[in-house]
This record gives C-alpha cells, structure tokens and sequence, in this order.
C-alpha cells in the first residue's frame, strides 16, 4: 500500500485486515516484523520553511536528501546530523524523513544538540486504529498537553505512522576544526575526550577510533581558532588539526561508523557513560568506534557474545545488537517499565497490528 | 474557574485516612492543622484556593510509594507538590485531596564531573543545583526566573524553560532521567545518566506531564561546563515590526545568542518608572546576550552590530562593562514588578511564531483598547515565547473575570497563527478550558491514554489539564 495522503493512510490503517510493516525508504526493512507493507513515499513535501523562525514542516515520507538540500540553500541544516547507515546495514535506497524521525537518529552532535527528539517540535500520526492526532506544532517552545512527539521519536513505527513531522533547524556554522590527537593509548585517549567535553569551549564531537581521538568546534571562524587553541594547550599527545571539507569528512565517517562497519563479527550499538568506555572494550577485546566521547560505542564481536556483552554493559546502559544472524535484537526492558509499554502499545495500536514483533 | 464537585466519602473518611497516612509516615510528615494547611491552599496562581484534606512531606522514595498506595486503596486523588510557583494552578489542591509535598527531599545524591550529571532528590530546587556544582565550573542550564524557589520536581513536571533556552532548550533537553513513583506504588527508573533510552521514549513524555503521571522522587540531570563569559547589548525601534525583522536577521545569519529578549512600550515606560535603567522610550527594545570568551564576545557583537544597524535603531548600547551589562539587565528583570507595582497583573504564556510577531501585538494593542485594560508585553523573541501582562484591579468587581476573557482572546490568537497556548507554564487549571482550541478530541484522547496506562484509577491530580467535560468517564470510573 502506498497512500498519497494522511486522509488515505487514515483509511488504509483502519481497513487494514492484518499486520501491517511500516516503511520509509522502502529498502530498510527490519528483521523481525511482518506484515502488508505501507510506504509512506507517497506523503511527501516540504509544507512550510521559515529560515528566519528556523522552522521546518515536512511531510513524513520525504526522503531525507531532499530536505537536506531545501535546508542546505538557506546555509541551514538538521543539527543532529542524521546517520547514513545503509553501508554498515548492507542496505539501499532513500531514508526518508519520518524514518529518521521514527529511529530517533543521531550523529556525533548529540553531545552537544541532543537526537532527533530534541529538534522534533511536533507531529502528526495516524494511530493503529486509523485515528489522526497532532502532537506538539511548529513554534520552539510548547508545552501544552503531553509531548506525545518525544513517545513517537524512537517508536519505530509501533505506536502509529508519522505523517508529518516539524523541526527546529539549525545554521550551517561558517567554520568548523577538528583536533585530531595521537599518541594515546585508549584509556588516555577516551580521558582526553573527556576533558574536552569538561571545558566551556563548546565542544560539538568526541569520537575515536583507529587509534585516534577527535575533538571537534564548530561556529565563527575566529571562536574557532581560539578554541582550537585552548583545547590544543590543554589536550595531551600529538595534535593536528584539521579543517573546513577535510573536518568535515572525519565526521562523516564517525557518523557512518565507517571504521568498523566492514570488519568481521557482529556490530552491536552500545549507550554507556563515557568513563565506563574503555573497560567494556578491554574487557571484551573488541574492535570500536567510540563516539559521543566514549558515550556510545560501536563494537565489533564475534558471534554468541551476546551474554558476555550484556554483563559488562548492565548497570551502566544498554547496548542493541545492529548486524548478525536474525536480525537486530533490542535489549528487555525492565518488568515495571515493560508493562508500561505493553500498555501504551494496547492504546495506540489496539490491535495490535504496526510492525508487530520489531521492538520485542 | 469550575473545579469538580469534592468526594464527599472520602471526607467523610478523613479521620481514618489521617490515620493510616500517621501509621507509615512519622508524625511530622504528616499535616491537617487548618493553619499550616493554608500555604498549601494555592500556588502562584493565587486567585484560585482550596485547602486539601492532608498534606504529606515524605522524606524517602520509599514514603512516597507507601502514601501512593494507600491513597489509592482509599480512593483519594493526590496532588504532587514542589514549591507550589506554579503560574497555572498546577499544585491547586481540591477538599478532597491530599498533597504529596516533596519539599523535604533536597539532597544531592551523586555529581559526575567525568560524565557530566548530577543525580539529585526532585525536591531541590533549581538553583541549588547550579550552586552544587558551581565550585567546578559546571551548571544546570534550564534556568527559570522563578529559580531561586522552584523545585527540579515542577520543573520536570512542567517543562520548565528559562531565559537562556535559546541555546540551552527546555528542561526536557537536560533531563537525563527519574526516579518516578505510580499512583500504585510501583518504582520505576526511567531513562538513567547515559541519556538515551533502550525502547521507548517514557520519560520524554513524563517530562511535562504535570503531576499526572507519577510523583517524581529523583532526577538525573545533565550538567554544562560554564562559559568563560556574556555579555548584552541593548538595542532599540521605534517599530515592532523592524524589531522583529532584526530578530529575524539575527537568527538567520547564524549567530546563536543565548538570549534574545524584547520588551514594548508600556512595559519599557513601567520599568522606567520603577528601576530606572536608563532604557530608550521607544516602541520595541531588545536585549541580546552572547557567551564565551571576550574575543568570541566581541566577534558575535561586531556581527550583531552590523546586523542591527542595517535596521536603522534608536539606539544601540553596548554594555562595557560589568555594572553597564548589569544595568542592561536591571529593567528586563524588574519587569514584573515594575507591572505588579501599577496594578495587580495575569501573566500569559503563549508561544507564536517568530514571523507572526508585529500582527500579534498590534491585535494585542487593538483588544487592549476594547477590553479597557492595559497590556505590557516581555517576550523571549528567539523562540516566540510571549508573556502579556494584562493589569487589573482585584478588587474592583468583575476585573478578573474581564481580564481573564481577554487572556483567553489573546491565547486563541496565538494559536491561531499556528502557535500555543502555553510556552512554559504549562496548562493546569489556568489554560485548562481552552486545550479545544489547540487540540482535537483525537488528539486530547490519545494524551489521555498515557494517564490511563499510568494512572488507571485517574487519582494523580485529576482535574488538570483536560477540560474537565472531556476527563469526566475516565475521573468517575
Ligand atoms: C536495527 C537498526 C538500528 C538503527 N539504529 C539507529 C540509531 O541508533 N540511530 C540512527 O540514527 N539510525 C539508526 N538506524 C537507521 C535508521 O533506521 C535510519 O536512519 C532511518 O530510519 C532511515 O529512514 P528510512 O526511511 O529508510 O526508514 P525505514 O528503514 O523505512 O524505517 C525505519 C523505522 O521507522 C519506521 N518508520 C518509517 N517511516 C515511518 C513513519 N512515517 N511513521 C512511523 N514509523 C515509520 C519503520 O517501520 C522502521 O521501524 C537503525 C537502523 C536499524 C535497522
Ligand atoms: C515569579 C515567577 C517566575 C516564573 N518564571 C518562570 C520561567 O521563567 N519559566 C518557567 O518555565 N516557569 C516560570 N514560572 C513558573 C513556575 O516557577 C514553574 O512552573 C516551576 O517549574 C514550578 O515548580 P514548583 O516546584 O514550584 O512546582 P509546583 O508549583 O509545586 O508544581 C507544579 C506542577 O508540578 C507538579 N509536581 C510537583 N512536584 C511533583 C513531583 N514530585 N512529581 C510529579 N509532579 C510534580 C504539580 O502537581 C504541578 O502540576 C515562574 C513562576 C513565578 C511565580
């Protein structure tokens, strides 16, 4: 089914007979769920952009791309910088808005903006019985009734489809640096992330990998010049930096989880506090990517260390595997928490029919 | 202002329920003098005032879970308490009730440098959580004007915002996660200092939800390192609508201030009168704050500069200083006084779009004239958060009713070109009969169904939010 309007989507979901699979892209699709697949594709557009309010209203199945470039012409951007994973999934095709939005993405900028949930300023969706509601709207501050859109940011379309989302943007900074330090080991490499993310000079990425650490500002050309001094001064190890396109494409790898994504094993996504970073890593011996400065951690193992993953991690955060036989596998929420959720689901989607099966 | 009809069983058990609450809590958390029931009467919203049938000050997550479900085995609605600033009516008891003050629980119980949190009881208030942290260089960014009182509990409740939310976002941007206690006694952990939750967003949606959810016992929040310094300008317009353009360019230009704020004319003339800033008489003023070190200050200045100057200002005032800086600041900050000294004031707080600025005030002038009261506005202009001051006279018969219809007038417009009914402030009472204009049946209903898997019986502060006519079969059953 491909509906080109939230009125048909409405109808769609209420006369649906069975299961249905919520798609975006169209090239995504998750393990486990099944059903009659529902592509948003056909709900696309731009409905209202205000450079000037720094506001976005866009239609769910846009494809991402497009909205970069409306942003990209008025020098704005998304600023959570949404990941391109189709290379670590092995996937193609065009992530589309309500995707992201749906996987409540993020890039290395959540340090310092928070994930797309922070930027989603309201939505509209068509719940698993067919109904339409709107949440939140398109001005930056609201808080009138619950904030349903933080519940729908990160559902994975199990709570209801997304048929418009609206955001808060950003400006494309006029410069950006990255201090790229080596000569550490990963212990004093993740401490020096650390301690960027400690000083007051706004630190916008802290990622390492290969060996690496990288430290990254971003804003007018003279604040980051100073910045990357101060941070050079302080920061240990052998320091260069890098700057404008040549910054810009280490985070797009940090971002893409280039490093990692090619070798052999299973790739599990892992949140943590960042002082714990360097243990679960030597504990499992792994090979990762950290970002987030050690916050999050891509992490490379082979198969059937799942157990060994989730007594290092339990306690101080979760971790998902991504790739590997079956599928991806979120991790059990606690009982009290779980029964929350079992009831949310029976509420927004009664029969039980959207993405049955993906989220556990 | 309807509230609904109290349970008449539930008072007339009064002396039992007294008892039990006596039976797990010591005896000094438990309260029913009518004289020290008064402070919990009312919040900020003053005009509205109900004495509960109890009060209760737990001092352990583990007190509050054991009131929870007692209150519940009996039926009796709870009212979740910080410090009762609520500008909404949020923490209104009704005769029925009981209030659930969790004013006693204030201590900090871990700060993080390295990972940058700090895990405190919900009942601290804001500003003591910047304080704790001050001596190493860090603070709690969401910075209300009401901080020196408010809890981080209401803040949670309510989403609290503050001047600086340009840059910093809204409490929900540094809520990390909490302790939250249901009306069932059951403990839950949601979310947790890592920040970013396994499954489902829960406490993305408990964060604003107003007391309605669950008692929120402890917090984890996200901690900043403090900017080197800031500095404001002061600039001004002999119109509203360049004012607004300025705003505008700001913005689109790519320079984040931390603050952009806008006062008009009455309430320039207001503070005037009352703190003597020396600000221009002139129809729109904006202060403007940017952060960092002095050469990043002078950086954004010089580009702010160059931006206003294009717009042609009656003038444009550079703070040289620390005492010129604070003087900048002197007359935004006493503007509520300086309204409450002419008359008694209702403040607003709806949110519109930035675009839609110069149409709302002048709309705003025009009502002010129909309705025969005077209307001041102070703005966060970066993000559109208007707060009118409409003055009145309580005492005069008939005033508040007045002012409260042209409140309501001035909301519908905001949401009217697209924007809401509350910034901040959140709905409780105040707002309460006006969510139809924002939302659908559909969209209430699926809020509500939030309450109904968190709080079945509906006992957690019952009679907020929803119009009262929508919540009826579900606060009955
Ligand atoms: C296991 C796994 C984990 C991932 N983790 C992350 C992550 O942590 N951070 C990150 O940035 N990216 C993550 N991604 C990638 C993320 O899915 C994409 O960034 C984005 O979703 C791509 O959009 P799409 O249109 O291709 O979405 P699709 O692949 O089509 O859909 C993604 C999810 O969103 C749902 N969905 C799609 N459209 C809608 C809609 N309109 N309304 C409701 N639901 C909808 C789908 O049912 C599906 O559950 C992950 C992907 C997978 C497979
Ligand atoms: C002079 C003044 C200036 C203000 N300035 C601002 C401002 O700049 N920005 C802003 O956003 N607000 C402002 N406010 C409004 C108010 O201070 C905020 O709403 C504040 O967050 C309320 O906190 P509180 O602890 O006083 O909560 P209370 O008034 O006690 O309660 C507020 C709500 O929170 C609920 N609640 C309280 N404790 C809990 C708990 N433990 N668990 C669950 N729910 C709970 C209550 O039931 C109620 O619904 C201002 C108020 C005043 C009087």
């Amino acid at each position: 089914m491909r509906p080109s309007s939230e009125a048909e989507l409405a109808e769609a979901v209420a006369g649906a007979r069975g299961p249905l699979l919520v798609r975006g892209g169209g090239t995504r699709t998750l393990g486990h769920a099944v059903g009659e697949v529902l592509e948003t594709g056909g709900l696309s557009g731009v409905e209202l952009y205000e450079p000037g309010a720094l506001t976005l209203v866009v239609r769910a199945g846009t494809p991402l791309a497009e909205v970069e470039a409306v942003l990209a012409g008025e020098r704005q951007r998304l600023a959570f910088e949404v990941p391109d994973l189709r290379g670590l999934l092995g996937r193609e095709g065009v992530s589309t808005i309500g995707g992201v939005v749906a996987a409540n993405a993020s890039g290395p900028r959540r340090v310092q903006v928070g994930a797309a949930r922070d930027a989603c300023l309201g939505a509209r969706f068509v719940d698993g019985a067919g109904m339409v509601v709107k949440n939140g709207g398109r001005v930056m501050k609201n808080v009138t009734g619950y904030d349903l859109v933080k519940l729908m940011a990160g559902s994975r379309g199990t709570l209801g489809v997304l048929t418009e989302v609206s955001f808060k943007v950003q400006a494309i900074p006029e410069a950006e640096a990255t201090l790229v330090i080596e000569g550490l080991g990963d212990a004093a490499g993740l401490a020096a992330l650390r301690a960027a993310l400690g000083s007051p000079f706004d630190v916008s990425g802290a990622a390492r990998h290969s060996g690496r650490s990288l430290v990254r500002v971003e804003g007018m050309a003279g604040s980051v010049a100073y910045r990357v001094t101060q941070l050079r001064a302080r920061l240990g190890g052998d320091v260069t930096v890098a700057e404008g396109e040549e910054s810009a494409a280490l985070w797009r790898e940090v971002r893409d989880v280039v490093p990692v994504r090619d070798k052999p094993g299973e790739i599990w996504r892992i949140v943590t506090l960042p002082t714990a970073a360097a243990e679960i890593v030597a504990q499992l011996e792994g090979e990762a990517l950290w970002d987030w400065g050690g916050g999050l951690i891509w992490l490379v193992l082979p198969h059937g260390k799942g157990a060994d993953l989730a007594a290092a991690v339990a306690g101080r955060g979760h971790a998902t595997r991504i790739t590997g036989q079956g599928g991806p596998v979120f991790p059990p929420e606690a009982p009290e928490v779980a029964a929350l959720v079992a009831g949310l689901k029976a509420k927004f989607d009664p029969r039980g029919i959207l993405n049955r099966g993906m989220m556990g | 202002m309807d509230m609904p009809a109290p349970d008449l069983g539930v008072i007339a058990r009064k002396a039992r329920i007294l008892a039990r609450l006596r039976g797990i809590l010591p005896a000094d958390a438990v309260i029913d003098a009518p004289e020290e029931l008064r402070v919990y009467e009312c919040d900020a919203l003053t005009a509205y005032r109900c004495p509960p049938l109890a009060a209760v000050l737990p001092r352990t997550t583990d007190e509050v879970s054991r009131v929870l479900r007692l209150c519940r085995e009996e039926g009796v609605p709870v009212v979740p308490r910080g410090s009762g600033t609520s500008l909404a009516g949020g923490a209104m008891p009704t005769a029925d009730s009981v209030i659930l003050g969790v004013a006693r629980m204030n201590a900090v119980l871990e700060t993080d440098y390295e990972n940058r949190f700090i895990r405190v009881q919900a009942g601290r208030t804001n500003l003591s959580v910047s304080g704790a942290v001050e001596a190493e260089g860090f603070f709690y960014a969401p910075d209300p004007s009401s901080q020196l009182a408010c809890a981080i509990a209401g803040n949670i409740a309510m989403n609290s915002g503050g001047a600086h939310c340009l840059k910093y976002g809204v409490t929900t941007n540094n809520l990390l996660g909490v302790t939250l206690v249901q009306m069932d006694g059951t403990v839950v952990t949601l979310g947790g200092p890592w920040g970013e939750p396994a499954g489902l967003d829960l406490l993305g949606v408990v964060c604003g939800s107003e007391g309605q959810l669950g008692v929120v016992t402890e917090a984890w929040l996200r901690i900043l390192p403090k900017p080197e310094g800031a500095r404001p300008v002061l600039v001004g317009f002999d119109s509203n609508e360049v004012a607004g353009a300025c705003v505008s360019d700001i913005i689109k230009a790519g320079i984040l201030p931390v603050a952009i704020e806008f006062m008009d004319r009455p309430c320039i003339r207001a503070t005037e009168a009352f703190a003597r800033a020396g600000y221009p008489d002139c129809e729109a003023l904006l202060i403007i704050e940017v952060e960092g070190s002095e050469a990043e200050i002078s950086e954004q200045l010089a580009r702010i500069r160059q931006i206003a100057l294009a717009h042609d200002p009656v003038e444009f005032r550079e703070a040289a200083d620390e005492d010129q800086a604070k003087r900048i600041w002197l007359g935004r900050k006493s503007a509520f006084g300086a309204m409450g000294q002419i008359n008694d004031y209702m403040c607003l707080d709806g949110t519109i779009p930035v675009s839609s600025l110069p149409h709302v005030l002048k709309r705003i002038g025009e009502m002010s004239r129909e309705f025969g009261l005077d209307v001041g506005n102070v703005f966060h202009a970066g993000d559109g958060n208007m707060h009118p001051l409409i003055l009145f006279n309580a005492n005069k018969p008939g005033d508040l009713e007045k002012c409260e219809a042209f409140g309501a007038e001035i909301l519908k417009l905001c949401v009217e070109v697209g924007g809401c009914l509350t910034g901040e402030h959140g709905v409780g009472i105040e707002k309460r009969d006006l969510m139809g204009v924002q939302f659908s049946a559909a969209d209430m209903e699926a809020q509500m169904w939030v309450k109904d898997v968190f709080d079945p019986k509906w006992l957690l502060n019952p009679a907020k939010v929803f119009p009262l006519g929508v919540s009826a079969g579900r606060r009955a059953g």
